[in-house]
């Protein structure tokens, strides 16, 4: 009985200071966040900059507005629902994806020496130019794949180079953060997909860079005569197609001396002229892109050089 | 007999061109010079396109603290200043020069007479170093005149002199002492002057008898010149390792030798400071050994800086084996296997070691058996498992936390590994990373 009472009156004791206690230390958290946290895709990828979903909606709430901060895994539709959430407006974006800027190919002629160390990208950027002997390519031990939270980027296994699903791909960052030599951009998906680019990051002279790659940029500037935006520049021998301006036209693919230029997702030559995906661009004939998987599945295709 | 205390291991020494004697390589058509020849930033060239220099000319000068100065290895006219590959593939800048005969500077005296006067002040000494472009050629190419301008405060005790060559195949150093023994002592009483410290030793590995009674009988013709025989085990010829086997002294984790009062140079080094400083002959040529166990013939070859290695093999053996598996720039434990064979030979080559396929492949990769093997190789009282794990896992700063930063990358773990892991390879990648961090922390 005396039992009983004690154990008893000790938890009546126990259970008013914990009462006090956690009142003092209450932590009030914003529902909200909570809230939030719920609609953003939970993959963790951080490709906002913080260090996961809910940091990321934690910092919508402590900032009160969606200023600078994006989830681009998410894309729009994801920050349309943060808008509702927190009362404001989101800022539409254009939707980008990633895109690997090289030719590389490790097999057959293009590959040069045979590198049986760590399968890190950066380790074997720290040793040597890399397999294909180009020391700005890809070293294509898989770096941004292993990066990649969405399989949206795999090691093509005939080329052993690293290959972009556009469906999969959030343009979350992960691969461009994780490529030692800066290959992976991210580019605006463009109008139906369509993309020009250079394929290619090789910062010699012509000479040097053609005899390390076939398909390499030689920095000749025939690219930046043609275009009509003037949305290419050759800087450091290297043409570069500045997303924002370029109309993909295509003009720039088939000027092209190495087929470093490259248009992904055009439709193949037809008699009838593409219409001009811009209200000021003239009429533009489509580009003699050749095509070696059949449409309409938008896939990546390279112009191959004859 | 001396070692040192920690970890180590004993892979087989393969010195089969010990007794091939020291050749001079011949002049080619053209010579490419790096500017970066030395650890550091690389130097700045001061010839332009069409100049004619003269053997000994100085071609690069030395702008930046950590540089050394680069001379015309021959004489003729500069063809171009471009970008050049180096034996790894990467584009470094470069001087081309078309060698047109063989003409030296007028200053550099070129008789066989051995000048053993040196009247210089110590700080003489240095500026003469720095000016003739002296680096350490023990293989880290660390620029002379830095390491023997003792900072304030700091005062050199022991001259330890690296002849240690614990890497295998290697023998530049066995041929240099057996044929130059007289020009290293004078090369080391002018190191001592510059240092003033009063004894300077030499380590030599045991498996070296001859280069041992050799510099035995030398030194005891010279003041304050000690011969110290070393129990033979790897990397004897790491600083750390050898100032430990030698003073018993060991250098704290982050500090340098000098913080303990030594100073160590290689033994090919003295030799280059004795023709430096009494025969004015700025740093143009190396010792480099040609060898591997299927090559027809071993050499040892005096070779201008800036032959390329194909050069270099084809005057030596002709051509490489059918069965060459790699060509490794240096020896088979720290060395670097070269991919692109049209490169330059730079100051601090030692050797072209061409290994057979069937030695060259790695072994399997299996799972860590936690043997601990590894952390009793390790020579500088590391953990490499630990590091393997971590890195596997991006946790680089607690790398960090566990000193990843003292590996001196001897080898001596993957060579031990049972399991044949990459355990090397991972610890560069993690000390890459981490120094990444540190730095990306310094700049905010």
């Amino acid at each position: 009985m005396l039992a009983v009472i004690v154990l008893g009156a000790l938890g009546i004791i126990f259970a008013v200071v914990l009462y006090f206690v956690a009142q003092k230390f209450k932590v009030i958290e914003d529902p909200l966040i909570d809230e939030i946290a719920e609609v953003l895709p939970g993959a963790n990828c951080g490709g906002c900059g913080k260090a996961g979903c809910r940091a990321l909606a934690e910092a919508f709430v402590k900032q009160g507005s969606m200023e600078g901060l994006k989830c681009p895994a998410g894309g729009d539709a994801v920050m349309q629902k943060v808008a509702t959430l927190m009362g404001c407006t989101a800022e539409a974006s254009e939707p980008q994806v990633a895109v690997v800027r090289c030719n590389a190919c490790f097999t057959g002629e293009r590959s040069k020496v045979h590198y049986d160390g760590l399968k890190d990208c950066s380790f074997a950027n720290s040793l040597f130019m890399g397999e294909n002997g180009c020391q700005f390519g890809c070293l294509g031990l898989g770096n941004c794949a292993a990066a990649c939270q969405f399989d949206a980027l795999v090691m093509d296994p005939v080329t052993g180079a690293p290959k972009i699903d556009e469906e999969k791909c959030t343009a979350c960052s992960a691969c461009v953060k994780a490529c030692p030599r800066g290959i992976i951009e991210l580019r605006n998906k463009g109008r139906k997909n369509r993309r020009v680019f250079v394929n290619c990051v090789n910062k010699e002279k012509g000479a040097v860079a053609r005899k390390t790659c076939e398909n390499a940029c030689i920095g000749c500037g025939k690219c930046t005569k043609v275009c009509p935006k003037e949305a290419i520049k050759v800087e450091n021998n290297l043409a570069y197609v500045d997303y924002n301006l370029c109309i993909a036209c295509g003009k720039c693919v088939n000027e092209c001396p190495t087929g470093a230029l490259v248009a992904v997702n055009f439709t193949p030559v037809k008699p009838k002229p593409v219409e001009a995906p811009a209200a000021e661009a003239p009429k533009v004939e489509a580009p003699k892109v050749e095509v070696n998987i059949p449409q309409p599945e938008p896939v990546e295709v390279k112009k191959t050089n004859e | 007999m001396k070692t040192f205390a920690m970890g180590g291991v004993h892979p087989n020494d393969n010195k089969i061109s010990t007794e091939a004697a020291i050749e001079q390589f011949p002049v080619p058509s053209q010579v490419v010079v790096l500017m970066n020849q030395h650890l550091g930033a690389p130097a700045t060239p001061i010839v332009a396109k069409g100049d004619k220099v003269k053997v000994g000319q100085l071609i690069g000068e030395a702008q930046a603290f950590m540089c050394a100065n680069v001379h015309s290895p021959v004489s003729g006219t500069v063809s171009k200043i471009d970008i050049c590959k180096d034996p790894f593939g990467l584009s470094k800048p470069a001087i081309y020069i078309d060698v047109e005969g063989d003409e030296w500077m007028e200053t550099i005296d070129r008789t066989p007479d051995i000048k053993r006067e040196c009247n210089l002040e110590p700080k003489q000494i240095v500026d003469k170093l720095k000016e003739m472009g002296i680096v350490g050629l023990g293989g880290a190419t660390f620029p002379a005149h830095i390491k023997y301008s003792v900072p304030e405060g700091k005062k050199a005790e022991y001259l330890i002199i690296n002849a240690v060559e614990c890497e295998p195949y290697l023998t530049s150093d066995h041929r240099v002492m057996m044929e130059h023994a007289e020009e290293i002592c004078i090369g080391i009483s002018i190191l001592r002057k510059a240092l003033g410290v009063p004894n300077a030793y030499i380590g030599i590995e045991n498996n070296k008898p001859e280069p041992i009674r050799v510099m035995r009988e030398m030194a005891a013709k010279f003041e304050g010149i000690i011969v110290e025989p070393l129990k033979l085990k790897y990397p004897q010829g790491a600083e750390k390792q050898l100032i430990n086997a030698i003073t018993g002294r060991r250098v704290p984790s982050g500090k340098l030798p000098i913080d303990v009062g030594c100073v160590v140079s290689n033994v090919g080094t003295t030799f280059a400071v004795y023709e430096a400083i009494q025969k004015n002959k700025p740093l143009i040529e190396n010792i480099l050994t040609v060898t591997g166990k299927k090559l027809p013939s071993q050499h040892n070859y005096q070779v201008r800086i800036g032959i390329s290695y194909n050069d270099i093999i084809k005057h030596s053996i002709g051509e490489l084996p059918e069965t060459t598996g790699k060509v490794i720039s240096g020896g088979p434990m720290m060395g670097k296997a070269m991919c692109n064979l049209d490169g330059p030979t730079v100051k601090g080559a030692s050797s072209v070691l061409v290994i057979d396929e069937s030695e060259a492949v790695r072994a399997k990769e299996s799972n860590c058996i936690r043997c601990g093997k590894c952390m009793h190789a390790c020579p500088m009282g590391l953990e490499p498992y630990l590091f393997s794990a971590l890195i596997k896992n991006g946790r680089y700063e607690e790398a960090g936390a566990h000193n990843i930063l003292d590996c001196i990358e001897c080898g001596c773990c993957f060579f031990s590994c049972p399991a044949n892991k990459p355990l090397l390879d991972e610890v560069r990648l993690g000390k890459n990373k981490y120094r990444g961090i540190l730095a990306a922390r310094s700049k905010k």
